[in-house]
């Protein structure tokens, strides 16, 4: 059975500039939701670092925190960046689970 | 190999194999020490500014992230965000600085619990960054950007019918 991965990358190149967009799938949580079923509060859970490589040299670093949406959408620009250069995504979260995700900019 | 090298160190009579090793072994970690890959784990805890994200108010926040209060509004950020939320909870907003050396682009919901959502610093990426965010309440969005040392900013309102936090 085929898993949807968790981060996907998503690039798009035109005159010069590469459009970055990550897309996580995390559910934010702020630790205000209560659950409905348990009637306690769901705890924090949400990502908190987001950085960004191009060719091993990190181009941006984020913070992100819990009012960043559920599924997180971050977007970012790079210029001259050059057709097959590797742009990787990295991220971690307040429960010290993180991931990395790598693409090749087209 | 060095295992194999059985002598007698001539000032602490330490067998030789024995006082390479250490020695060896004391050089390797300091040499790793130094690059860090010693201190412990990353803490994440202590990269994260967590004053910035839990101060209550937009000038503590803006003055937590960035050491300064002291914001210029600018032109010069184009903020594309809609004018009201269709879902409070996820709302898209870009922020393009046309500004020159853009170090770094924060976003803050004036009226959120938290007004601090995202920041963003660069080290060769443009000055643009988008995110979608929570908004708990019709409040302005404020994104502060860093250039040339100085702090500069751009608002632009939003209205949202249902609050987004789950609060």
């Amino acid at each position: 059975m085929a898993t949807d991965k968790q981060t996907k990358i998503r690039t798009k190149t035109q005159d010069g500039v590469t459009d970055v967009l990550v897309l996580v799938s995390h559910p934010m949580e702020t630790g205000l939701r209560v659950d409905p079923k348990t009637k306690e509060k769901v705890p924090p859970h949400f990502i908190q670092k987001m950085s960004f490589f191009l060719d091993g040299k990190e181009v941006a670093s984020s913070d992100l925190g819990t009012a960043v949406a559920k599924d997180p959408l971050i977007g970012i620009k790079l210029k001259g960046a050059k057709p097959g250069a590797k742009l990787k995504v990295t991220w971690s979260d307040n429960k010290g689970e993180s991931a990395s995700e790598e693409t090749t900019i087209s | 190999m060095l295992d194999e090298i059985f002598l007698e160190d001539p000032v602490t009579q330490a067998p030789r194999r024995t006082f390479l090793r250490n020695t060896l072994a004391t050089a390797v970690l300091v040499a790793v020490g130094g690059t860090g890959l010693l201190s412990p784990h990353r803490a994440l805890a202590a990269d994260w500014p967590k004053d910035a994200f839990t101060a209550k108010k937009l000038e503590d926040a803006v003055q937590a992230l960035f050491g300064s209060g002291t914001l210029s509004p600018s032109a010069s950020i184009k903020l594309k965000a809609p004018a009201q939320a269709e879902n409070s909870a996820q709302v898209q907003i870009q922020v393009s600085a046309e500004l020159p050396n853009v170090d770094a682009i924060a976003i803050f919901v004036e009226k959120n619990p938290s007004p601090l959502v995202a920041h963003a610093s660069f080290s060769g990426a443009e000055g643009y960054f988008s995110a979608r965010m929570k908004m708990a309440q019709t409040s302005d969005v404020v994104a502060v950007v860093k250039s040339g040392g100085k702090l500069y900013s751009a608002r632009q309102n939003i209205k949202v019918t249902v609050g987004g936090c789950g609060g």
